[in-house]
């Protein structure tokens, strides 16, 4: 374990981690539905693949050979979560969420 | 630096998942409350990752997070297609 692996280990494991915590706070800032579905939806999956990632460099170097199934991980969610975002969008849809307008209350 | 950086990402993504747990209580529709139960378990998949790297002998969390990577993404499936038909297997 040089110290070369373990910077770019660390690197990539901050990286993930804000990656996450910004799709977190998009999801506790932004005023409605249809804008909250961005951050978790696309910024949190990028970051938890990033860590993933971190996982998978470590364990490589760490044991000697190359250790791949942390990216399955990775894999899984970027195919799962454009699917669970198109249907928690459809599930908005169908309970007649609105956009929130300029200057007036939100209709929910 | 391994360890500093295990925790910071640890503080990150601990208050994230207190960002989380504020929109899943508050949340004005029940959309925003599934939204945040999904991103809830992404960061748990995230949190056993870290606790796998700092916990270097064992290979439990990686098996842990993928079960919870596919269970989570079943279950917002789920509660998805109950709020579309108020069923869910027709």
């Amino acid at each position: 374990m040089t110290i070369f692996i373990e910077f770019i280990v660390s690197f990539f494991l901050v990286l993930g981690a804000f990656f996450a915590l910004a799709g977190s706070i998009g999801s506790y800032r932004l005023p409605d539905f249809f804008s909250r579905l961005h951050g978790p939806t696309k910024s949190t999956t990028l970051g938890v693949g990033s860590m993933a990632v971190a996982s998978a460099i470590y364990f490589s170097f760490q044991s000697g050979r190359i250790s791949l199934h942390e990216v399955l991980i990775t894999l899984f969610l970027f195919i799962t979560a454009p699917i669970s975002a198109h249907f928690l969008a459809k599930a908005a849809l169908h309970q007649r969420l609105h956009q929130k307008k300029e200057g007036t209350e939100k209709i929910s | 630096m391994l360890k500093t950086a295990i925790s910071i990402a640890f503080i990150m993504m601990v208050i994230a998942q207190l960002l989380n747990l504020y929109r899943l209580f508050k949340g004005p529709s029940l959309p925003d409350r599934i939204l945040a139960l999904d991103t809830m378990y992404i960061d748990a998949i995230a949190l056993f990752i870290l606790l796998g790297i700092y916990f270097t002998t064992t290979t439990t969390y990686f098996e842990a997070a993928l079960i919870i990577a596919v269970m989570g993404f079943i279950s917002t499936v789920a509660t998805c297609k109950y709020l579309m038909r108020g069923d869910i297997v027709e």
